[in-house]
């Protein structure tokens, strides 16, 4: 057996330390070795996209990525997008335009909107959808998501959050 | 789901890689987003994964006879790149974009999908159509072979163990057209069939396919490419059966040679 080894890696802006081996998937160490269970496992095969994380300000599937290759990386999860017990811009967005039912899906969502948007701070709706292609929802049959993410695009913007 | 315990290496040159990669139950990891897939469904059991995806190639270099793509280079690298804004590459990038989804996209790699050899996937097509050497090194040397020669079967190529892909060198052929059209399994995304489409000013014209066989290919450039098709062994399962998939390949090559064509004039 290979052995247990440790990793250092910032987590919302904190340096972590965890212990790992070398198969564990970013998403184990995320929620069980540092107990953010924020990030979800869904399908845990790549397609649903609700353990959606960012790694370096860019939108993966952290069931798909060994912790190690996240080695000294910035992650970003669910838990760190607020600031001093207010909401972020994109979480608000999806509160006011009921861009979650269940939730489940949420924070996978809002971390890939968040990738888009950093990018693409005028996207329109096909481009909000095709970049919501690997995030599945059961509940809200998109169009209210959709909504929220062209919201939180304007609130961005603006600073009107 | 987890991987079968497993050993992990990260390199941190090329010379690092390859004496890793020296244990015949090595295996390289880029991206993860193929490999890490099938170590998980436990189908694949490496002992050693030897991480390279911290190694600087992921270049992207516009010469003036052909353009050279680092093997690291993303899919989402390459769905943006201005380099490719041209009618001759634009099936590298139109192709990229319709891989997978923007998580898939961030992590994914050209060289990595190009020795994973899954038989529907959908940058060989491409390389093929573009007619793509591909560099690829060992501990001992460096050889290139073209894609024709690269791919051999289902999720078999060229590489000999040991050896990486370090660079997808591409021609550049002056006012031609380029084009990927796929129509894909509306759940894995994959391509039920896809084709890339190669269009040149004195009517030369390069087809590849890919998710129809047993490995993605080129269609014989003397032969209408229909005609050609009409004669090619195809896969068929519950998705798509050989006869279904056979029209569909035609369907996708059609419209990637009008693409392509259209593509062509516009860059005149």
């Amino acid at each position: 057996m290979p052995a247990a080894r440790r990793l250092e890696l910032v987590v919302n802006g904190e340096r972590r330390s965890v212990e790992i081996e070398p198969r564990t998937l970013l998403v184990q160490a995320l929620r069980d070795g540092l107990g953010l269970t924020g990030t979800h496992i869904g399908c845990d095969t790549s397609q649903c996209g609700a353990c959606t994380v960012l790694v370096d300000e860019r939108a993966v599937k952290s069931c798909t990525m060994l912790a190690l290759q996240a080695e000294g990386s910035e992650v970003m999860t669910i838990e760190g997008l607020s600031r001093d017990g207010e909401l972020h811009p994109i979480q608000r967005a999806f509160v006011e335009h009921h861009g979650l039912q269940c939730g489940f899906c949420t924070p996978g969502m809002i971390l890939t909107a968040s990738d888009l948007l950093s990018r693409a701070p005028y996207p329109d709706d096909p481009t909000i959808r095709r970049s919501l292609r690997g995030n599945f929802c059961r509940c809200t049959g998109y169009q209210s998501i959709v909504e929220s993410v062209r919201a939180a695009a304007t609130a961005l913007r603006t600073g009107t959050a | 789901m987890i991987p079968a315990a497993v050993e992990h290496v990260r390199a941190s040159s090329l010379e690092d890689a390859f004496e890793a990669l020296a244990d015949p139950e090595a295996k390289a990891l880029a991206g993860g987003q193929s490999l890490l897939p099938v170590m998980k469904l436990r189908i694949f059991r490496p002992s050693v994964l030897v991480d390279i995806g911290r190694l600087e190639l992921d270049g992207m270099q516009l010469g003036e006879t052909e353009l050279r793509l680092g093997s690291l280079t993303t899919w989402n690298k390459l769905e943006s790149a201005p380099e490719l804004e041209r009618p001759s590459l634009a099936a590298i990038s139109e192709c990229a974009a319709e891989i997978g989804d923007l998580q898939v996209r961030n992590r994914g790699t050209l060289g990595g999908s190009l020795a994973h050899a899954d038989p529907a996937s959908d940058m060989p097509a491409v390389v093929l159509a573009l007619g793509a050497q591909l560099v690829l090194r060992a501990a001992d040397g460096e050889r290139t072979v073209s894609a024709e020669e690269f791919f051999l079967g289902p999720f078999t190529t060229a590489l000999t163990p040991g050896e990486l892909i370090t660079e997808v060198v591409v021609p550049l052929v002056d006012g031609s057209g380029s084009a990927y059209v796929k129509v894909e399994h509306p759940a894995s995304g994959f391509a039920l069939a896809g084709a890339a489409a190669q269009m040149t000013r004195n009517g030369k014209q390069r087809v590849a396919v890919t998710g129809v066989g047993a490995h993605p290919f080129l269609l014989p450039e003397a032969a209408d490419p229909l005609d050609a098709l009409s004669e090619a062994e195809i896969y068929g399962d519950r998705f798509a059966p050989v006869e279904y998939r056979r029209h569909l390949a035609g369907v996708v090559v059609r419209r990637a040679l009008e693409r392509a064509r259209e593509r062509m004039e516009e860059g005149r």
